[in-house]
């Protein structure tokens, strides 16, 4: 079944096949001498941790960047590809992570940007909305052409992407990590528009490091790491727990172990919580919320739906001139909401810790050395140093201690934050929230771009730091880490808390109802075709 | 994990770009038919060459150092002070204020009072525009450079109205008290047996700068409060998320760096002019910013390019009094100087990255 190199043998010429490819970046090696084979009509999927060298290999085929060595066949032709330009006009397209859309123009014009022909813009736009229309009609691919680009949901702008490939007459679709900013019914979406250009007999290559993804869409899935493909298999006759093996090179527990909680006092209250932005906009429109001691409340709904200003306000900072009106109680203690007494130092001495959604933004300096960062909020602390300066040999002791309990590497106290990958950054913050012992810990995203390996470490602790009697509001808009994680699970929507349902009573399809704002208890019950929600 | 070693970044960088602008500043001469070589030997014979050299080239680095560390402490709150020039006149003031009013009966006395004197003064005319930053988003870049302009003229008002003694034509407040007088350099070499520097302005003020790097590099590396300086510096959300309060910080940098710049004024004031005379900062705040850009932002870095430029400024008046060298060369010359450690730090700094990158792959 898994064959050496990773090679799959057929007859016709692959779509795309790579043979030994290797590329270095200074002394690292991102990519060993790959082989790969994706054939025509199929959906090929590409897993591996953060750091494997998937993004590499995929920005090869799209010119970004060019390989030491190896050679790229496509369509069984030899191909130098150094350029984007060139990746183009071989038929292959690329829907980017982030998209590269231009904010401020309609789709249409996004559409021929770049693509324009002649000197006039309106016979190229007419013709890309006789196509556009096209499209829609086969692929389900339907997006307003003149409505502008910021206005759209972001499973509509990723639409426009991969209408953009499909305008360039791609054959070859190439997907990085489209699911990760998607309700579960715009990622049902995505993945019947897959189907549907399969179908037609395009090629899909689908970088994702979610194993449901894989076991769902794929024919064929390839697993990298560090820079090595060492396997390439048929979806049918694998498994996640075979390729989370393969991904992390040992045995991963990919469901969390926990006992039952034993919920003791209530810890956070949170009652009628209001908030009005700056814009004038009310984010959080009365919300109320009870995590005892020793239980997870896990919060999912999809981004931008309050969750984050649901964080910062308990964390101590709501956004710069938003209007907050509510209670919130974490002990018995009232939490002022605005004011002098409201700030993230004061939240800490009233036993709060946080980890927040964003490490690189929030929750670290990036340019910091590690131990510097274990210190970050916390340095004010007395044992951290009496008066005016820091004692740094306290710090870095503290720090080394926390590095190794919690598994950081490389182990470096000196190294800049920005040098860590991206679970070893997350670890970071994890050790220092965590080691504090606080009584009420919230955690937005804690695993967003960290690798299974990591994930388990820190889904571990979370349910350690649970078991010994604390309280974890955790917002997450991973489905699978919520029903894993949670004790119970309240899901957010448009400010508002949808619903509360019990782990072991409810399933991703009711959350993800509830996520997009339909209460399957009191709609009507739709299949599964509900519109994409639009702010 | 760094793209080069430390010495190459610190050390390597910086002189090339000198190199650089001094190759050209050397076809700058050529071109209106003098000789770069003589050019070269005049200045450095004129600022480096003889004890009296040095002592301007330390009087004028001096100057520089205090402004330098103005710039690099709001620099590392990420809030680019170009007010140094406003904030170091008003420190003159404050200087000239204290000095004229109390009854000083000693330098040693005169010397703190001044200090504080010139620190309040430099300080509260940072703190507008930073209250004004921090509370209502008023970039600073705009308000600092407003500010030095009203300060010029305030002082202009306050020196020609309010300070000029009576029936004197020149607009500059009377001479400070003889008991307030600094002692020079050249006095202190005196003092210990041997002559040193004589008739130059270089004062005790030198030891205050020197000790103010050492405060400035105590605070922004050690203390609490430098700690916070720097994160909220590199990123404001991460701040907000620790609990650090943004406008506290970026007042409190900003009372820091208007402080330091006005603090310029007991070299200058106190220390050389002996009274306050119209537009006594000479620039000094300006190359203040170069200064803390060539210095990479700490303290030592900052002595180092304060060093140089105090070097180009006497080199410099030396080159229009010895050659036909206009005055005005050296204005390039320092242009230049500035334009390639500052704006074009990254033209020096990427090839090299480059080569040492390289370097370091034929060596693993």
């Amino acid at each position: 079944m898994m064959q050496g190199g990773g090679r799959l043998e057929t007859a016709a010429p692959a779509a795309i096949e790579l043979r030994g490819i290797s590329k270095a970046f200074g002394s690292v090696q991102a990519n060993r001498d790959i082989y790969l084979r994706v054939e025509r009509g199929t959906i090929h999927g590409i897993i591996g941790e953060n750091g494997a060298g998937k993004s590499t290999l995929m920005s090869i085929l799209y010119g970004f960047y060019k390989p030491d060595a190896g050679e790229i066949l496509v369509g069984g032709r030899p191909l130098t590809i150094a350029d984007s330009q060139t990746a183009i006009r071989a038929g292959i397209g690329m829907v980017f992570q982030h998209f590269k859309l231009v904010q401020n123009f309609t789709v249409l014009e996004n559409i021929i940007l770049g693509a324009e022909e002649g000197r006039l813009l309106r016979p190229s736009l007419s013709k890309a909305r006789g196509v556009l229309r096209q499209l829609a009609k086969d692929y389900e691919l339907n997006v307003d052409p003149d409505e502008v680009v910021e206005n759209l949901s972001v499973g509509h702008q990723q639409r426009v992407e991969i209408l953009k490939a499909l305008y360039r007459q791609a054959d070859i679709l190439i997907l990085d990590e489209p699911t990760g900013v998607l309700t579960p019914a715009e990622a049902d979406h995505l993945f019947r528009i897959l189907e549907g250009l399969r179908a037609e007999g395009k090629t899909i290559i689908l970088i994702t490091h979610k194993l449901r993804e894989i076991m769902e869409i794929t024919d064929t899935v390839s697993v990298m790491r560090r820079g090595e493909m060492v396997a390439s298999v048929k979806t049918a006759e694998t498994s996640p727990e075979q390729l989370a093996e393969l991904m992390v090179g040992r045995k991963v527990l990919l469901n969390v172990q926990k006992v039952p909680a034993t919920p003791g006092k209530p810890v956070l209250e949170v009652r009628g919580l209001r908030m009005v932005d700056a814009a004038g906009v009310e984010r959080l429109r009365g919300i109320d919320l009870d995590i005892r001691a020793g239980e997870i409340l896990g919060v999912a709904g999809v981004s931008g739906n309050g969750q984050t200003q649901l964080l910062e306000i308990l964390g101590g900072y709501p956004e710069k001139g938003s209007t907050v009106t509510g209670k919130a109680r974490v002990n018995g203690t009232p939490l002022p909401l605005s004011g002098a007494g409201c700030n993230a130092a004061e939240r800490r001495r009233q036993g709060l810790g946080h980890i927040p959604e964003d490490r690189q933004v929030e929750g670290l300096i990036m340019d910091f050395a590690a131990w510097e960062n274990v210190a970050f909020g916390y340095h004010d602390a007395p044992e951290y140093g009496r008066g005016p300066l820091m004692d740094r040999d306290a710090i870095r002791r503290d720090a080394e201690g926390k590095i190794a309990r919690f598994d950081v590497r490389p182990p470096s106290c000196d190294l800049a934050a920005r040098n860590f990958s991206g679970g070893n950054q997350q670890k970071i913050v994890v050790a220092r929230e965590i080691e504090r012992n606080p009584d009420l810990l919230l955690i937005g995203q804690p695993t967003r771009g960290v690798d299974i390996g990591a994930i388990e470490f820190i889904h571990k602790r979370i349910v350690e730091l649970r078991d010994a009697g604390k309280a974890i509001l955790l917002v997450s808009v991973e489905l699978d880490e919520i029903m894993s994680l949670s004790d119970r699970i309240a899901v957010m929507f448009d400010g508002r808390i949808m619903g509360e349902r019990l782990p072991g009573a409810t399933t991703t399809g009711e959350l993800g109802l509830l996520m997009a704002g339909v209460d399957p208890a009191t709609a009507p019950t739709r299949d599964g075709t509900l519109p994409a929600h639009t702010p | 994990m760094n793209k080069m070693p430390k010495w190459a970044d610190v050390i390597l960088t910086p002189v090339i770009s000198l190199v650089l602008a001094m190759a050209i500043s050397a076809f700058v001469i050529l071109a209106i038919g003098e000789s770069p070589t003589v050019a070269l030997t005049t200045m450095i014979d004129g600022a480096l060459g003889s004890s009296y050299g040095w002592g301007f080239t330390l009087y004028y680095a001096t100057n520089f150092i205090f402004t330098g560390l103005a710039v690099m402490v709001a620099y590392h709150a990420s809030l680019f002070n170009i007010g140094g020039e406003g904030q170091a006149a008003m420190g003159g003031l404050g200087v000239a204020l204290v000095l004229l009013s109390l009854p000083l009966p000693h330098w040693a006395l005169a010397l703190p009072a001044a200090m504080i004197g010139a620190a309040l003064f430099g300080a509260a005319w940072a703190l507008i525009p930073a209250w004004l930053q921090a509370k209502r988003g008023s970039h600073i870049v705009i308000t600092t450079i407003m500010f030095n302009f009203i300060a010029a003229a305030a002082l202009n008002y306050i020196l020609v109205n309010l300070l000029r003694p009576v029936g004197s034509m020149d607009p500059a407040s009377g001479r400070f008290p003889e008991a307030t007088h600094l002692p020079k350099l050249s006095d202190m070499a005196l003092a210990l047996g041997f002559e040193w520097g004589k008739n130059t302005p270089v004062n005790i003020s030198f030891f205050v700068a020197v000790i103010a790097c050492v405060l400035v590099w105590l605070l922004i590396w050690r203390s609490r409060l430098g700690f916070e300086i720097r994160a909220f510096g590199k990123s404001e959300p991460a701040a907000l998320y620790a609990g650090i309060n943004p406008v506290r910080i970026t007042v409190i940098a900003m009372l820091i760096s208007g402080g330091l710049a006005g603090l310029m004024a007991i070299n200058n004031v106190m220390g050389e002019a002996e009274r306050l005379v119209l537009n006594a900062v000479e620039g000094a705040g300006f190359i203040g910013i170069a200064v803390a850009l060539m210095g990479r932002n700490h303290p030592l870095g900052v002595f180092l390019a304060a060093l140089l430029f105090g070097f180009l400024y006497q080199g410099g008046g030396e080159l229009a009094l010895w050659t036909s060298i206009p005055r005005e060369l050296i204005i390039v010359i320092q242009a230049l100087v500035i334009l390639f450690t500052g704006a074009l730090d990254n033209m020096v700094r990427m090839p090299l990255e480059r080569m040492f990158l390289a370097m370091r792959k034929r060596g693993a």
